[in-house]
C-alpha cells in the first residue's frame, strides 16, 4: 500500500486551505525557479524517465507527448499548452478534487509543463458545470500572478508564462482534444481530422499540445522528488500514483490516491468499505470509466490496476473511475444507460457514430426486457464492430466498447431475457 | 449536460432588444482580452454565460449582440448556443435542479431522487413549477460521482442525497432558506463515508 510519504495530493479532501500560504506548506511552489533553470530537456528527461503516462484515458507517455511541440518557431509565434479539465467521463471525479482542493499543484504544473514545450500560454478547459472549481482555480491562477509566480518573468525565471481559465458549457466532446480546441476557438466542439496534430497546428493554428488536469498537476513533485522516484512505484510502464474513483455498489464511494498496479479487490475492500454485501456479492466492475468494457467478477478477483493489466483483460484503465456493481444490478439496463449517455454525447459528425449510437441505445433498450432474437446479440456486436474506428474521433469507440465488454462477458444473461420474453410472448397467446 | 438538445424559445416570447449593464459590458470586454488580438471569438462561451446571468437565460436577440461585438457571424453564435447544453434557450425558473442519471448515479438510486423531484413538485422533465420557482431537468455526468446521487442546483452540487434529503432541499428552498452545497450525509467530500483511510496524519 502507498505510504502518505510518497502521496502527492496532499489535500485530495480539502481538509486544509486551497490557498497559496496552505500550498506553499504543503510544498508547492518550492524552488520552482530552480526547476526551470535546469533547463526543458532536462524536465522532458526526468519525465521520460518517471515513465509518467498520460492520467486522462488513452495513458500516452508524457515525456514523449511534450518532446513532440517544436523546439523553434517562426518569430512571433505563440505556442500553446491546452490543459483537458472538461472531466465528463462517467464514474471520473478526480480533477474536479485536484481543481477545487489542490489547484496550486495545476497552476505551478502549468508554469513547469509549458516551459518545457516552450509554451507562451496556459489555456485551461474546465468543464462548465464545476462552476465552484472554476472559482477555486481562478483564485488560484489570481495568487500565483499576485505572487508573481506566473506572468512576466514567471517565479523569477525570466520566463513570461500566462495561465488562463476557459469554462465550457455542457458537452462531452469537448473531452475529446481537437473538439475541445474547437471549442476554446469560439465553435461548435466538433473533433478535427488529425493529422495535422495539435503539436504542429493546434490552437489557432499554432503548436499546441493537449493534456489531462492530473498528469499536469503531478508534474511539479516528480520534478522536485525525481522521475525514478516515481518509476520506483507500480510496475514499469505503469508507474507512479494515481487517484481511483470508487463508485457505485460499494459500502465507502471515494476518491483515493494510490499506487498504480494496485489490485482492484484491494482497492476496493481497503479504501472503499468493500462491495455492498460482501466481495462474493460482486457482479461486475466497470474500470476505467464509462467507454472502457466491464469485466466480471472472476477476473475481479486478481486483476491488478494499471493500464497493462488492464488492457489484458480487453478492458482498460482509463481514468481509473471504476464503477462496481453487484449482484443486484440490472447489468442490461447499467450498460443500456451508457449507450443512452453516448447517443445523447455524439456530436453529430460522423453517421457512424450520429446514426449507429440511437440504433445500439434502442437495441440495448429491447435487449433489457428480452424483446428481441438470439441472432440480433450478434447483429447487435456487428453493429459496434461498424461504429468502431469509423469516426474521427474515439467516442464512436468509447460507444461500441461498453457494449462489447457486456456481450463477451453476460451474454447468456441477454439470451435468458430474451428466452423468458419469447416464453412469456407464447403462454400470452395461447 | 441537459438531455434535452435546446432550440430558441418561440418568437413571441423573445425580446425586440438586448443591452449589457454597464458592469457586464466591462466584464465582456476584459474577457475578450484574455485571448489574442484577432482571435475575439474565443470568447463567445464567456459572453454567453455573461447574457444568461443578466437575463436568467439567453434570448436571440443577445446573440446578435454578442455577434455583433466579436464581428462573428450571427449564424456562428447560434450554432455555439445550441450546441452546449448549459445555455438556457428559454426562461427557467428561480431554482434550476438538474438531476444526473447516469450509469454510476444510477446504481445510488437517481430514479429515486428523480420520483421524489418529480411527486414533490408536481412537474416531470422540463418542466417548471406554476409559481416560477423550480424547472426540472435530467442531466448526464456532472463528474460526482463518488457522492452519487446527486443534482446540480443553479451554481452549487448536492451530493449524497437521498429521496429524503432531496425533499427536504426543495422544502427549504421554497420556504426561501439557505441550503448548503455539498454533501448532504455529513461526509466532509469524497473521502470514505467515517473518515479518509489515508492521509489521517494530517499532511
Amino acid at each position: 500500500m502507498l505510504q502518505d510519504k510518497d502521496r502527492i495530493f496532499t489535500n485530495l479532501y480539502g481538509f486544509e486551505s486551497p490557498l497559496l500560504d496552505a500550498a506553499k506548506a504543503r510544498g508547492d511552489w518550492d524552488g520552482t525557479k530552480d526547476i526551470l533553470a535546469k533547463g526543458q530537456d532536462w524536465i522532458i528527461d526526468e519525465a521520460k524517465k518517471s515513465e509518467l503516462r498520460g492520467r486522462g484515458g488513452a495513458g500516452f507517455p508524457a515525456g514523449l507527448k511534450w518532446s513532440f511541440m517544436p523546439k523553434q518557431r517562426p518569430e512571433g509565434q505563440p505556442a500553446f499548452l491546452v490543459v483537458n479539465a472538461d472531466e465528463s467521463e462517467p464514474g471520473t471525479c478526480k480533477d474536479r478534487e485536484i481543481m477545487r482542493h489542490d489547484p496550486h499543484k495545476l497552476v505551478e504544473g502549468c508554469l513547469i509543463v509549458g516551459f518545457a514545450m516552450r509554451a507562451t500560454a496556459a489555456y485551461i478547459y474546465i468543464r462548465g458545470e464545476f462552476y465552484a472549481e472554476a472559482v477555486a482555480l481562478q483564485r488560484a491562477i489570481d495568487e500565483a500572478y499576485d505572487a508573481g509566480l506566473i506572468g512576466k518573468n514567471a517565479s523569477g525565471s525570466g520566463y513570461d508564462f500566462d495561465v488562463y481559465l476557459h469554462r465550457g458549457a455542457g458537452a462531452y466532446i469537448c473531452g475529446e482534444e481537437t473538439a475541445l480546441l474547437e471549442s476554446l476557438e469560439g465553435k461548435k466542439g466538433q473533433p478535427r481530422l488529425k493529422p495535422p496534430f495539435p503539436a504542429m497546428a493546434g490552437l489557432y493554428g499554432c503548436p499546441t499540445t493537449v493534456t489531462n488536469v492530473e498528469t499536469v498537476a503531478v508534474s511539479p513533485t516528480i520534478m522536485r522528488r525525481g522521475g525514478e522516484w516515481f518509476a520506483s512505484l507500480g510496475r514499469p510502464k505503469n508507474t507512479g500514483t494515481k487517484i481511483f474513483c470508487i463508485s457505485g455498489h460499494v459500502n465507502k464511494p471515494c476518491n483515493v490516491e494510490e499506487e498504480m498496479g494496485i489490485p482492484l479487490k484491494e482497492l476496493i475492500e481497503r479504501h472503499a468499505g468493500g462491495v455492498r454485501g460482501g466481495w462474493d456479492n460482486l457482479l461486475a466492475v466497470i474500470p476505467g470509466g464509462s467507454s472502457v468494457p466491464c469485466i466480471p467478477k472472476e477476473i475481479c478477483d486478481d486483476v491488478l490496476m494499471d493500464f497493462d493489466s488492464l488492457k489484458e483483460v480487453k478492458s482498460g484503465l482509463g481514468t481509473a473511475a471504476v464503477i462496481v456493481m453487484d449482484k443486484s444490478t440490472d447489468i442490461v439496463r447499467a450498460i443500456w444507460r451508457l449507450s443512452k449517455f453516448y447517443k445523447h454525447e455524439s456530436c453529430g459528425q460522423c453517421t457512424p457514430c450520429r446514426e449507429g449510437t440511437g440504433w445500439m441505445m434502442r437495441m440495448m433498450g429491447r435487449m433489457i426486457e428480452g424483446n428481441a432474437t438470439v441472432e440480433e446479440i450478434d447483429m447487435l456486436l456487428e453493429v459496434t464492430t461498424q461504429v468502431e474506428g469509423h469516426t474521427i474521433c474515439a467516442l464512436g469507440d468509447a460507444a461500441a466498447w461498453p457494449i462489447q465488454g457486456l456481450i463477451r462477458h453476460f451474454r447468456p444473461e441477454m439470451e435468458r431475457r430474451i428466452h423468458a420474453y419469447r416464453g412469456s410472448a407464447a403462454v400470452a397467446a395461447e | 449536460m441537459s438531455l434535452a438538445r435546446g432550440r430558441p424559445s418561440a418568437p413571441e416570447h423573445q425580446p425586440a432588444s438586448f443591452a449589457f449593464t454597464e458592469e457586464n459590458l466591462a466584464e465582456a470586454r476584459a474577457t475578450i482580452a484574455k485571448y489574442p488580438a484577432g482571435r475575439q471569438q474565443s470568447a463567445v462561451m464567456p459572453l454567453l454565460y455573461i447574457v444568461q446571468r443578466q437575463m436568467g437565460w439567453v434570448p436571440v436577440a443577445a446573440m446578435d449582440v454578442v455577434a455583433d461585438m466579436l464581428e462573428m457571424p450571427r449564424v456562428g453564435v447560434y450554432e455555439v448556443a445550441t450546441f452546449y447544453t448549459m445555455y438556457n434557450l428559454e426562461p427557467v425558473g428561480q431554482y434550476l435542479i438538474q438531476v444526473c442519471t447516469t450509469t454510476p448515479c444510477m446504481l445510488r438510486d437517481s430514479d429515486g431522487i428523480a420520483d421524489a423531484c418529480m411527486n414533490h413538485l408536481g412537474i416531470g422533465w422540463e418542466e417548471t413549477t406554476a409559481d416560477g420557482k423550480f424547472t426540472l431537468k435530467e442531466v448526464e455526468c456532472l463528474g460526482a460521482c463518488a457522492n452519487a446521487p446527486m443534482v446540480q442546483i443553479n451554481d452549487d452540487f448536492y451530493e449524497d442525497l437521498t429521496p429524503q434529503t432531496m425533499v427536504g432541499l426543495l422544502e427549504a428552498l421554497a420556504r426561501g432558506e439557505a441550503v448548503k452545497p455539498g454533501p448532504q450525509n455529513g461526509r466532509h467530500s469524497s473521502e470514505p463515508e467515517g473518515g479518509p483511510t489515508t492521509l489521517k496524519g494530517g499532511a
